[in-house]
């Protein structure tokens, strides 16, 4: 039998097992049956006193029990419910053996006001308490070195897993998730693995990472009722909201899944990306660098816009983000534009950051296989600057061949993956 | 394997330290066996501070300044002399096709903002609600931008316009090492053409430095050279900012670019670190170099962190090869953790464009003096608790 391999002779590489965890619940069976009904996970927070902020909802994943709670713990916890259900469901390896590097997407990792204040707190100064303060008994406290290196979680997640070499923990910040995955594609295209296990993951839900989304106006601040806050592309969106969860993906060479007689569940055809160089938060006004890595990706895939046939937009609901984004699309697709559908999973679980790339790859790798389209929920207010079909509050049959799934990040982040539901 | 057109090519040198700016100053007080520490500022800690700079000189605009913190800045300056010395700097086509790999820790605080909170918390009659409070209107609204990993990323993007790609790597050293490696798999395997690549630590932080004195892992009292720190071993943390410019052979020939050394191998891997893993990884990896190495002209160049074991399992590595000539960088530079790897790499190109290897700074003389000329580089890169790295350079 001919080796498979693409239109540019490179190895296909196709997805054989998926995970996933956001705050709709654990699991893709749960999360697909409440994507598709057009539920919403997201709820008033509860972690930690909301007292005097602008936005108290999250989509915060709260029936994961996490001992000495961090956002480096849960995050951890999360990445690994998430590749359990992946790697189970390809059953690659060995329990404890992965073949193939692992690469996560993670939100940075840093200590906390709880941990701060332990230290502080040991350091027993009255009045003014500095950092010397804290410096002076930080020896006191091993457990949070091995907790705060940037490289902990992906090191337990290796340890974990079994996966092979050095693992990779990335930032691409919002776009980190699809990151990940394209730097599993390359590796397998390159011939350096077979498999490679891919990870999106963020549990960074606390008070100063939402205040600090807050200062920067990110977020929607409608509070009431909270399963309405996130709007995208609706003429009265007024920010994202924050969310946790878990996406993974278990990638392989089209060649060792057959030979293993994996079961196929969709292609990773292609990836592409684009820095902009305009604005630390703010995209280049004239959307350049967002044409620029939808083309790419569907270059990579051998694929013209015409093959298109569904969007998994990054959509987060921002004013900015979805008038871009809308704008992008429209330059690629031209007038088939408005006859494309291109719903927002965010509408329903959020914006799961550093996650969101690699759980909504394998939400739209579900639409693929499923046939059927989730909703944007919470579309009330058509934005007529956004003349597109964002499957409005119900989700719809669509028979797809080919997606794409956006995600831009701050910092100049963009990247597009091209998904097919088979091997072409 | 891959074929001469595809080899990687290191076509420009981006580095700052407490050693100076730029490849000169860097051989000059190497040649010297220099290093510059600052005892006091951070004691019982030395640090090895950054050499003054006039960031206007490669971050014009005052606004983009004020948005980094120094991480971000000499990050941001570092990569503005790579860009330079490779040539390209304000070449807008082939910056719109170089794919950039940062590697970036982060999270540097508002020392007096935290200060602050931690001061007024314990006396608060609601302290969730008063950190609420301080925090929503004492963090600066862009402090948080200053703050992210992947921003050193897109502050380069945004001052020197690198848009070909971004990718940012985590993980002290590890990052660092993986950087080069995918930069450079991709470059051999066609999947890029020009790769800029490194990153940059700020150590005269006490946030940052707190990381490490939570596992006991830093020197104290007087700075000394890294094979001279006893069997406790600990971390002198230094701030430097390095930046490659790889390229392929063909890339650069195309645009007559003169190559300082050809980046040959880079590897990575992770040992579980239970029992005595450092030197196996060393092992396992240089088996894969050794069969091109020639004794002689070869030297390697050390990224031994000075912390217990992980350099004395270097150490034991090391030891299985006394005809070649070892030098711990981190006697003259400190440890930078995640741009310590690419920071080793720069320098290894350097003696090797100077053809020769500097003199030790050692006083246990575990390092050996070398005359002959110098053809090829092997760098370590061992994480000071996680992750082990080889590369080999060679003659261009």
């Amino acid at each position: 039998m001919a080796i498979p391999r693409d239109r540019q002779g490179r190895p296909i590489v196709v997805v054989t097992g998926i995970g996933v965890v956001t705050s709709l619940g654990a699991g893709k069976d749960d999360n697909w049956r409440k994507l598709t009904a057009g539920e919403s996970g997201i709820h008033s927070i509860t972690r930690f006193p909301t007292e005097g902020l602008r936005t108290t909802v999250a989509g915060t994943v709260d029936f994961v029990p996490v001992e000495e709670m961090s956002a480096p713990r849960m995050s951890e916890r999360l990445a690994e419910i998430a590749a359990e259900e992946a790697v189970a469901q390809s059953g690659i390896g060995s329990r404890g053996n992965f073949p193939g590097p692992l690469f996560l997407a993670v939100a940075p990792v840093e200590i906390e006001w709880s941990q701060r204040m332990e230290v502080a707190k040991a350091a027993g100064a009255n009045g003014t308490i500095t950092y010397d303060d804290l410096l002076r008994v930080s020896a006191q406290f091993p457990n949070y070195h091995d907790r705060f290196m940037f490289g902990s979680i992906a090191d337990r997640l290796a340890g974990i897993f079994g996966t092979q070499g050095s693992p990779i923990s990335l930032s691409t910040a919002c776009a980190s998730g699809a990151s990940a995955i394209q730097l599993g594609v390359e590796a397998i295209r390159r011939g350096e693995t077979d498999a490679a296990l891919c990870i999106g993951a963020d549990g960074s839900v606390n008070a100063e990472s939402l205040i600090r989304f807050s200062l920067l106006s990110a977020l929607s601040t409608q509070n009431d009722p909270p399963q309405a806050a996130a709007k995208p592309f609706s003429k009265n969106r007024d920010g994202f909201v924050m969310a946790e969860g878990a996406g993974a993906l278990v990638l392989e060479s089209l060649e060792a899944a057959q030979a293993r007689g994996a079961k196929i569940l969709g292609v990773l055809a292609g990836c592409g990306e684009m820095a902009d160089s305009f604005h630390r938060t703010r995209s280049s006004p004239d959307g350049k660098p967002i044409i620029g890595a939808i083309n790419n990706a569907l270059e990579d895939a051998g694929l013209t816009p015409d093959d298109i046939g569904y969007i998994n937009p990054h959509g987060t609901g921002t004013p900015e983000n979805d008038k871009m984004e809308a704008l992008g699309v429209m330059n690629v697709f031209g007038e088939r534009a408005k006859s494309i559908p291109m719903s927002s999973n965010k509408s329903m679980i959020g914006h799961t950051l550093s996650a969101a790339g690699a759980v909504e790859a394998a939400f739209t790798l579900l639409t693929l296989a499923n046939g059927r389209l989730p909703p944007t929920i919470n579309y009330a207010v058509p934005d007529p600057a956004i003349p597109l079909d964002v499957v409005p509050n119900a989700a719809r049959d669509a028979d797809v061949k080919y997606a794409i799934s956006n995600s831009f990040g701050f910092g100049g982040q963009n990247v597009s993956l091209v998904l097919a539901r088979e091997p072409a | 394997m891959t074929d001469a057109a595809r080899d990687g090519l290191i076509t420009g040198i981006g580095i700052v330290s407490c050693l100076g700016e730029g490849p000169d100053a860097h051989w000059q007080k190497l040649m010297a066996g220099e290093t510059v520490v600052d005892a006091t500022s951070f004691a019982p800690y030395p640090v090895h501070p950054l050499t003054p700079l006039d960031f206007d000189k490669q971050i014009p605009k005052k606004g983009d300044q004020r948005q980094m913190e120094p991480w971000q800045r000499i990050g941001t300056y570092a990569a503005g002399l790579a860009l330079d010395s490779a040539g390209i700097k304000g070449n807008a086509d082939v910056l719109s096709h170089t794919d950039m790999i940062v590697a970036a820790g982060g999270g540097e605080r508002d020392l007096a903002a935290d200060s602050g909170i931690m001061s007024a918390l314990p006396t608060a009659a609601n302290r969730d609600a008063l950190l609420n409070e301080k925090l929503m209107s004492d963090l600066r609204p862009t402090l948080f931008l200053a703050q992210l990993s992947n921003l050193l990323a897109g502050n380069i993007s945004i001052v020197h316009n690198v848009t070909g790609s971004s990718r940012t790597f985590m993980g002290e050293e590890s990052s660092g090492i993986d950087a080069l490696r995918i930069a450079l798999a991709r470059i051999n395997a066609g999947q890029a053409e020009v790769a800029l690549a490194g990153g940059s630590y700020s150590a005269e932080r006490k946030d940052q430095l707190m990381l490490y004195a939570f596992g006991d892992m830093l020197l104290k009292g007087e700075e000394a050279p890294v094979w001279a720190r006893g069997p406790k071993g600990g971390l002198v943390m230094g701030s430097l900012g390095a930046f490659l410019v790889i390229e392929s052979r063909a890339h650069a020939q195309a645009r007559n670019a003169k190559a300082f050394a050809k980046l040959s191998a880079v590897m990575a891997d992770r040992s579980s670190r239970q029992g005595d893993p450092v030197a196996p990884s060393l092992r396992a990896m240089w088996s894969k170099i050794a069969p091109g190495v020639k004794a002689g002209g070869a030297a390697i160049l050390s990224g031994a962190a000075g912390a217990e074991p992980a350099t004395s399992g270097e150490r034991a590595f090391l030891n299985e090869h006394p005809d070649i000539p070892v030098r711990a960088t981190g006697s003259y530079i400190g440890h930078a953790m995640e741009p310590s790897f690419p920071m080793n790499v720069a320098l290894a190109a350097l003696a090797l464009n100077h053809g020769k290897l500097f003199p030790p700074r050692d006083t246990t003389g575990f390092e050996k003096p070398m005359a002959g000329s110098l053809t090829q580089v092997a760098v370590t890169g061992v994480g000071y608790w996680r992750g082990e790295g080889l590369a080999l350079l060679e003659t261009a």
